[in-house]
């Protein structure tokens, strides 16, 4: 066809769209090679951000009987959250194992009838065999109490925003907030008003598990039907009566919910929690991480998993179902009779299956055995991703490398992001953190590239095949339940304690809800819209590329990132395997005295890091694809 | 239909209703004589109803119909301040609505006026009966006695034998028959209802129509039945208001609405009524000429078009139409037969 007149002719020459990207990162290239050395902020553990902190800690501990905020608050504070858990310990203590057993199993029974019960008791029963009674018991005692107050504080609050809107609105951006807190950056704060030791873990411990409770507990109040409650009102019934006939029954198996995710957060955190000397579990599961010694740390971390286990069928059953209350007085027997077996049996539990040895020697034979192997696989993803990474991001100006992040979330997210993106670069220059955060920064990239490679595609596997989604399924759940630092110990076995170990794990860590959160992307792509491609003569590759993958892409950007999130808590987390900077900066501030600001100036800096990659991926979703296209 | 002895009538005047956050503004500036849709744009508020006044007798089935969101919902539940109206007076049995307080607002709810919904809002985590003692339990009626009462009246929405289920086993009939009997159990002098059968199927829908009928003649309550549906509101209403952007645009008998509209909206709506279901003899006599012969039988004047079919066959005759005793006009074969075709004539 000729071409119309009367039209304008093409402009001669239009950049493509990738044009001023492309530029702008080749300038970025240009400039680090002509700049790299230069410009750098190396690591100082004294510097004077760090002794500041430190020196008001020292205030704040020298003034602790003095100052009227401490003596007349926080000093009550702690004797309150100290005196529950030690009445909860010495009460769980004092039941004896067969009288804790026995209450265990009456209450799973009285929740979910006898397989729950049977379960809970087994469960418990393997703590002891595994050698690890009186830590198992501590650490029950601290979660007991931590998940108390975070479900005292929570639910109510729960409630109240479920019913009002705007306080709803309030809480929304600090729950954000909170959960894409690494469990570490709870801890600092809490020594410095609490010193360390249980009150400060169970402190701790609460903060970080109350945003699902209340989270949880406002949406199931939101949902009650509107009908019900206005049928309630229309007969008379006052606030008081709505709320405890009406929305706390039609909220009830919602708020198990929010009780169970309460409790599974606690005991993630009680582990951590034992970096500022809580009594427990994590204490030997700490000690095994910083010495490598997996037969140390294995009872302890099958220990969580069963209580984990335990804890999550009874409280699951207990929201699904109708509560019986014949059963009570029969649950009540069976407790008081496993506490009145005390008096018979001995005290101590009686026989504990020694695995340490064993074990070492197995992790031993298997280093030694797969050595090749995992080496190559070490020394590969070291030397052509993490070292040239790293070495890029530490040896470039930082102003390069700032310069450089903030384009990407004003591309990606918009003016708001790229915002946010300043402070935080900001905020972690000035704390004198930016070398060891680069050096955090390019494992989070390494290993968030390596979940979202094997979690997208084994989403999509799982979405296409029903027998694959059949087969990993049932292995996502049993992940999801798994607390963060379980998946350290297949890493420390397999690769020792070096960076790559962090690495791997919180890889393992954070593939199961990307896979999940894929996979549901793709299937939730309506039923329609896929007919109508098919129709259309689509081979499933076009329908992958062409339909799905594009309208699932809320859902995949969703996924990346939680894997983000995700990832960052773990790698900070590997560093008690050997994950080096700000994870270790913020270890060492436990347990040295005078690194304390450091550590506390790390734990900021993982907030900051994390906040900061948060923007930038949830930028992406809010922002259309950019489609619109600017002639030049 | 027999009018309870403790039933209560109903008093609006001036009732209006704006949603959004400077309703109070809104009606005391010109705004509020806006069009709905130019109302938000300048506002942001939705009149939902706009200075509604009427009068429901003791007794009385008083029917509220209209388009979706004309504002019915809104209006009913203004009545017992489940929405907060932005001005007017409601007065039930007297006695002001607006004016009580929260205590006297609850016994209002709680004695003298139950709802009925239209997705039922009943509670799932309880038996049916103790949802049909629920009203009576938060008044602090003791159990055994409340149970007593919600069997009795179980029984008499047919309900026997279901006091034990969870309402998730019943069908949506049975759910509205739990919600009416929930309604009916705190013995009431008002029922107000909306919607309440619009979630049913068409067959349930006429049982359970039957059964307001059948209920409204035992027990004689004053009832204000909200609908979309004209067959439900023609059969059920003693008078009908049509609503229209949240006033009320014609008020009155079934016969009123069909046989003379007051605008197109109102004749829009009962368009597709067969008016010889509707109108009586009234509205379609004549003034008798002189070709009409007096010898014809005589009907009274509220005779149904359609019930005098019959008559009209048997006789050549013009009908003679009376009121009492005196001679209103007369109606012959073929007025009744115009008054039977359809309002538009079928245009080849
Ligand atoms: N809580 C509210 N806030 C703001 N606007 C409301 C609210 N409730 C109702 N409205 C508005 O008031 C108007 C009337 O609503 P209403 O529910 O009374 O209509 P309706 O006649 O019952 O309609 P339907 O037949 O669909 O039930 C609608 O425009 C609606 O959008
Ligand atoms: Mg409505």
């Amino acid at each position: 066809m000729a071409a119309e007149p009367g039209l304008a002719p093409p402009p001669a020459f239009r950049l493509p769209r990738w044009a001023a990207p492309a530029a702008f990162t080749l300038v970025l290239v240009l400039a680090y090679l002509l700049l790299r050395g230069s410009g750098t902020l190396p690591h100082d553990d004294d510097a004077p951000q760090f002794t500041a902190i430190t020196e008001l800690r020292e205030w704040v501990d020298a003034h602790k009987n003095d100052s009227p905020l401490f003596l007349y608050f926080v000093n009550y504070v702690r004797l309150f959250i100290g005196g529950l858990f030690a009445l909860l310990q010495t009460s769980l203590h004092g039941l004896g194992w067969p009288g804790l057993i026995g209450v265990m199993g009456a209450l799973g029974w009285l929740a979910g009838g006898w397989r729950t019960g049977l379960l809970a008791m087994a469960s418990l029963a393997a703590c002891g065999v595994l050698g690890v009674w009186t830590l198992t018991v501590d650490t029950l005692a601290l979660v007991g109490a931590s998940v108390l107050l975070s479900l005292a504080i929570g639910l109510p609050l729960g409630v109240w925003a479920g019913r009002s809107p705007r306080l709803r609105r309030a809480l929304g951006p600090v729950l954000d907030f909170m959960q894409i807190m690494p469990t570490f950056a709870y801890l600092a704060p809490m020594v410095l008003f609490f010193q360390i030791g249980a009150p400060a873990g169970v402190a701790a411990t609460m903060i970080y598990s109350i945003p699902p409770a209340i989270r949880i507990t406002a949406l199931a109040i939101e949902q009650v039907s509107p009908t019900a409650v206005e049928a309630s009102a229309s007969l008379g019934a006052t606030p008081r009566q709505t709320l405890t006939k009406v929305y706390l029954p039609l909220a009830r198996s919602t708020m198990g919910l929010a009780i169970n995710q309460t409790i599974m957060m606690a005991l993630s955190m009680v582990v951590i929690a034992n970096l500022i000397n809580s009594p427990g579990l994590g204490s030997d599961i700490i000690k095994g991480l910083s010495r490598e010694n997996v037969g140390l740390m294995l009872p302890a971390g099958l220990a969580i998993v069963l209580i984990g286990i335990a804890l999550d069928r009874t409280t699951m059953a207990a929201s699904r179902q109708r509560f019986r209350p014949s059963r009570v007085p029969y649950a009540v027997a069976a407790g008081l009779a496993g506490a009145g077996l005390t008096f018979v049996l001995p005290a101590e539990w009686p026989w504990v299956l020694r695995t340490a040895q064993p074990v070492n020697e197995a992790v031993r034979w298997a280093e030694r055995s797969w050595f090749e192997v995992t080496d190559a696989i070490k020394e590969a993803v070291s030397l052509f991703l993490l070292n040239p990474l790293e070495g890029v991001l530490t040896s470039a100006p930082w102003w390069l490398v700032a310069l450089a992040l903030l384009a990407l979330a004003w591309r990606i997210g918009g003016v708001r992001p790229a915002v946010t993106v300043a402070v935080c670069v900001a905020a972690i220059v000035l704390l004198a953190l930016w070398e060891h955060s680069m050096v955090t920064l390019a494992m989070v990239i390494v290993a968030v590239a390596a979940t979202l490679a094997i979690g997208v595609s084994l989403g999509i596997l799982g979405a296409r095949s029903a027998r694959f989604s059949a087969f990993q399924r049932p292995l996502l759940d049993a992940a999801q339940t798994l607390p963060a630092f379980v998946y350290l110990l297949p890493a420390l076995a397999l690769f020792g304690a070096t960076r790559f170990t962090a690495i791997f794990a919180s890889v393992i860590y954070a593939v199961p809800p990307v896979v999940r959160l894929v996979e549901e992307g793709i299937r939730n792509v309506p039923p329609t819209v896929v007919e109508a491609a098919l129709s259309a003569g689509s081979t499933p590759r076009q329908m992958l590329w062409k339909v799905q993958l594009p309208m699932a892409r809320k859902a995949i950007l969703l996924a990346a990132n939680q894997g983000i999130v995700m990832t960052l808590a773990m790698v900070v987390l590997g560093a008690l395997v050997g994950g080096g900077a700000l994870g270790y900066d913020v270890v060492s501030g436990f347990s040295q005295r005078t690194d304390f600001g450091m550590g506390f100036a790390a734990g900021v800096a993982i907030v900051l890091l994390g906040i900061m990659l948060d923007r930038i991926t949830q930028g992406a979703d809010r922002r259309p694809p950019p489609l619109r296209r600017k002639s030049l | 239909m027999r009018i309870g002895p403790e039933s209560a009538g109903i008093e609006v005047k001036g009732l209006w209703k704006i949603f959004g956050p400077k309703a109070e503004r809104v009606l005391t500036s010109d705004d509020r004589l806006l069009e709905p849709a130019a109302l938000r744009e300048r506002t942001g508020c939705t009149a939902a109803v706009r200075d509604v006044s009427f009068e429901v007798r003791p007794g009385e089935v008083f029917v509220v119909m209209g388009l979706s969101g004309s504002g019915k919902s809104t209006l009913v539940r203004c009545l017992t301040r489940l929405i907060e109206p932005t001005a007017g007076e409601i007065a039930i049995g007297g006695d002001d609505v607006l004016r009580a307080t929260p205590a006297g607002l609850r016994e209002l709810r709680r004695h003298r006026v139950s709802m009925v919904f239209q997705h039922f809002g009943l509670l799932p985590h309880r038996r049916v009966i103790d949802n049909v003692a629920y009203g009576l339990e938060v008044q602090g009626v003791a159990k055994a006695a409340r149970h007593a009462r919600a069997r009795e009246i179980l029984t008499l929405v047919g309900l026997d034998g279901h006091a034990g289920s969870y309402p998730d086993q019943l069908s949506g009939g049975m759910q509205q028959r739990v919600g009416l009997a929930r309604a009916l159990a705190v013995e009431p002098q008002v029922m107000l209802f909306d919607e309440p059968f619009s979630a049913l199927d068409p067959l349930i829908r006429r049982d359970m129509q039957a059964e307001i009928i059948r209920l409204h003649r035992e027990v004689g309550k004053t009832m204000v039945f909200i609908t979309h549906d004209l067959a439900e509101a023609l059969k059920l209403g003693e008078r009908i208001a049509i609503m229209r952007d949240g006033s009320i645009v014609q008020l009155g008998t079934p016969e009123e609405l069909v046989g003379a509209p007051a605008d197109d909206y109102v004749a829009d709506f009962v368009r597709d009524v067969p008016r010889s279901d509707v109108l009586s003899l009234r509205w379609i006599c004549r003034e008798p000429d002189e070709h009409d012969s007096m010898e014809g039988p005589p009907l009274p004047a509220s005779t149904l078009i359609k019930d005098a079919v019959q008559v009209a066959t048997a006789t050549a005759l013009p009908i003679r139409v009376t009121d009492g005793e005196r001679l209103v006009g007369v109606v012959d074969r073929v007025d009744i037969l115009a008054a039977m075709a359809p309002r538009q004539p079928v245009t080849a």
